[in-house]
């Protein structure tokens, strides 16, 4: 069953044609220095070098799962350099790109896939929380935060607004249109960053929605638009906008980035299941990063060397990226304890210290040569 | 300065006193504000303390707490009204996956002060969903404090200790007891309170040991008082997570019995774990097998059969009789 009116595909703002052309809109004017390019550029190149360098860390077992960022660097560089250092982001688990952005080293990403930390890093710290892997339930915990800020009379110019990011799949869990729903009757600063990367795993857009993702918003009652998620200026610009917007006190915004997951969902998915490679070859002629190239070399504001440069770069981080996941080292047992309580627990003491001795057990019997 | 109170009006004192002494406590629910909720606990915090403070909310539970998981990110107390205890599962994900959770996923580096008050239990003449006791899904949760209350006392001081925990705590009410009254200091200092994880010996006794929590420390009493052939030892649990052993086998190896009382279905309940710990803990000072009273392992009944499906007076009875049939 299909109903050709609801699947027209609407006009998505562009910024940055895939032959590197720039183009103006009138809602977004985005005035960029030829640093603040070639700047997006090294950054849309090295977490690309990042991403590939994990999945290939997966591929020898130094990883226990990655999921890859491959084709949404736009989407993730252009929303992540858009936000403002008081600013707070709550990340799904695929949002390398925009943690970059936030100052988090790849070996903080890499601990939780490697299993050696749930988490890596403070969220206050960085102003970007912990990856959530329950589909759609940071969309809650973002709107909530945005709550808190207006509670706090953060609102203003230089206010601090939120944005929570989420895929095409999480728009089907109750949670988001929860979130939706609590962001636009408080009028909370939250923008709503969706990457619809035409896959929730093996299911396409059709399975997840009969309308296109950003006219869910007009139904609560903010404005929604799409973008084309492969355009870092696009995706910079528009955040920015919606970012000031929430700022403020305009309330939420939803922003669906309209890009294209070129790998598998993880490193545990076969996509040659599901989706055919002639969509894949076109997707790959709007590649996020060779859109930007073609446009710094057309216009002259960058040469060969600035490139050679970022790819000497690029091929440094990925050789440290591989040293410090061999490093990250195993947790001590006793960790399995630690932190489930803000406040002194008797029981979990009591079983952390049985568990001690119980390992200490061992230690004696080897001491002593029973085992 | 002791002052006559119900429950539900130590509840809504406690939670008054909260928000006087931190500005960052919150209110939040389904019709709390102008109503003060449907049990009327939230009365008048709305009118005193505004909107951005007590917060009517969409009525989404998933979305309650998840929220308020969002603003005790940004540093508030929230503390989420479920208006019915058999309206809590919407909100299951968020208090199971990311509530119980985020403090430890992040290694320390995030608290999340929420509190949930649960109205549970049965015994008003309700319609389905209105009278569960859901509170062992709770206390197998790591991550949550589980806490309830028997008396105004606690409930006044006990929800005031909840909100100024730094960890989640569901705080379950005994709705068919909002309505006891008890006298209670409002002009001690919180500090003087038992601490929120410790039981408290309701009535001492020599013969067996009888332990309740929420609406059944009440039955229980009255259990101990029926017995005239025992000397029944009550004990109100009040914290079902963490358990505080020491109370209990302290008790149980001075009486050599124990008897467990709750309205929630026994298999796999709140009274399984407790009576397996003591097996373990006590076995050399047990005189007979720790006896469970509970509801029966099926769905709460219709309204018109919750007498037979709750232990009452005789049931609770009856179970402190077989402990002395060994």
């Amino acid at each position: 069953m299909s109903n050709n009116t609801a699947q027209k595909q609407p006009e998505l703002v562009q910024l940055l044609t895939p032959e590197g052309e720039l183009r103006r809109h009138p809602d977004y004017p985005i005035d960029i220095s030829a640093e603040e390019m070639r700047g997006l550029y090294r950054d849309l190149v090295l977490v690309r070098r990042v991403d590939t360098e994990a999945v290939a860390l997966q591929r020898q077992g130094e990883l226990g799962l990655w999921a890859s960022l491959l084709g949404q660097e736009a989407a993730q560089i252009g929303s992540g350099r858009a936000l403002r250092p008081g600013d707070m982001a709550f990340p799904s688990y695929r949002e390398h790109g925009v943690a970059w952005c936030r100052g988090i080293r790849p070996r903080q990403l890499l601990s939780m896939f490697r299993g050696v930390s749930n988490g890596g890093w403070d969220p206050h710290e960085y102003g970007f929380h912990l990856y959530s892997i329950v589909i759609a339930s940071q969309t809650l915990h973002a709107t909530g935060y945005a709550m808190g800020v207006q509670r706090d009379g953060a609102l203003g110019a230089d206010g601090t607004a939120v944005i929570c990011y989420f895929g095409d799949g999480a728009t089907s869990q109750g949670d988001t249109s929860e979130a939706f729903n609590f962001a636009a009757v408080n009028n909370a600063p939250v923008v709503f960053f969706c990457q619809n990367n035409q896959w929730a795993i093996s299911e396409p857009p059709e399975r997840q929605a009969r309308v296109p993702l950003y006219r869910r918003a007009a139904g609560f009652g903010f404005p929604g638009v799409r973008i084309d998620g492969n355009d870092v200026l696009a995706s910079l610009a528009v955040t920015r906008a919606a970012l000031q917007h929430a700022r403020e006190g305009q309330g939420p915004m939803l922003i669906e980035a309209f890009t294209y997951r070129m790998g598998a969902h993880t490193t545990n998915d076969d996509p040659s299941r599901y989706r055919v490679s002639a969509e894949l070859e076109e997707w790959r002629s709007k590649d996020p990063i060779e859109r930007v190239r073609t446009h710094l070399t057309n216009e002259g504001i960058a040469d060969d060397a600035f490139f050679a440069e970022v790819d000497a770069e690029a091929e440094s981080i990925g050789e440290r990226v591989r040293r410090e996941c061999r490093e990250l080292p195993d947790p001590d047992p006793l960790d399995i304890f630690h932190e489930v309580y803000a406040e002194p627990n008797g029981h979990i003491d009591r079983q952390r210290a049985d568990f001690a001795d119980y390992l200490a057990s061992f230690e004696d019997a080897d001491a002593e040569g029973v085992r | 300065m002791t002052t006559n109170l119900t429950i539900g009006k130590a509840i809504n004192a406690g939670l008054r006193r909260a928000m006087e002494s931190d500005p960052k406590v919150l209110v939040m629910g389904e019709d709390v504000g102008k109503l003060g909720g449907v049990f009327r606990i939230t009365d008048q915090l709305y009118k005193d303390f505004g909107a951005d403070r007590v917060i009517d909310t969409p009525l989404a539970e998933s979305g309650i707490i998840g929220t308020a998981i969002g603003l005790a990110l940004r540093g508030y107390r929230p503390v989420c009204e479920i208006q019915f205890d058999g309206f809590f599962f919407p909100a299951a994900n968020q208090t199971f996956t990311q509530l119980a959770k985020v403090r430890r996923r992040s290694a320390g580096a995030v608290t999340v002060p929420v509190v949930l008050r649960i109205p549970y239990g049965g015994g008003i003449g309700a319609v389905e969903h209105h009278s569960e006791s859901p509170e062992a899904y709770f206390a197998h949760t790591a991550g949550l404090r589980v806490v309830t209350v028997a008396n105004a006392v606690d409930a006044y001081w006990m929800i005031q200790q909840a909100i100024a925990s730094d960890d989640p705590v569901v705080f379950f009410e005994p709705k068919r007891r909002y309505y006891d009254k008890a006298d209670v200091d409002t002009t001690a200092d919180l500090g003087s309170a038992a601490p929120m994880h410790t039981a408290r010996v309701a009535r001492p006794g020599q013969d067996a040991t009888l332990l309740a929590y929420g609406p059944m420390v009440k039955t229980a009493l009255q259990a101990a008082q029926a017995d005239t052939e025992h000397d029944i030892e009550v004990i109100d649990l009040r914290s079902l997570a963490p358990v505080d052993y020491d109370t209990i086998t302290e008790s149980v190896r001075r009486t050599g019995r124990l008897v467990i009382a709750h309205e929630a279905p026994v298999s796999h309940g709140v009274g399984a774990e407790i009576a397996a710990r003591v097996t373990e803990s006590c076995f050399y000072h047990l005189e007979a097998p720790v006896i469970r009273v509970g509801a029966f392992d099926t769905p709460y009944p219709q309204s018109r059969l919750e007498e037979h499906y709750l232990p009452d007076l005789d049931r609770v009875l009856d179970g402190v009789d077989r402990a002395f049939t060994f």
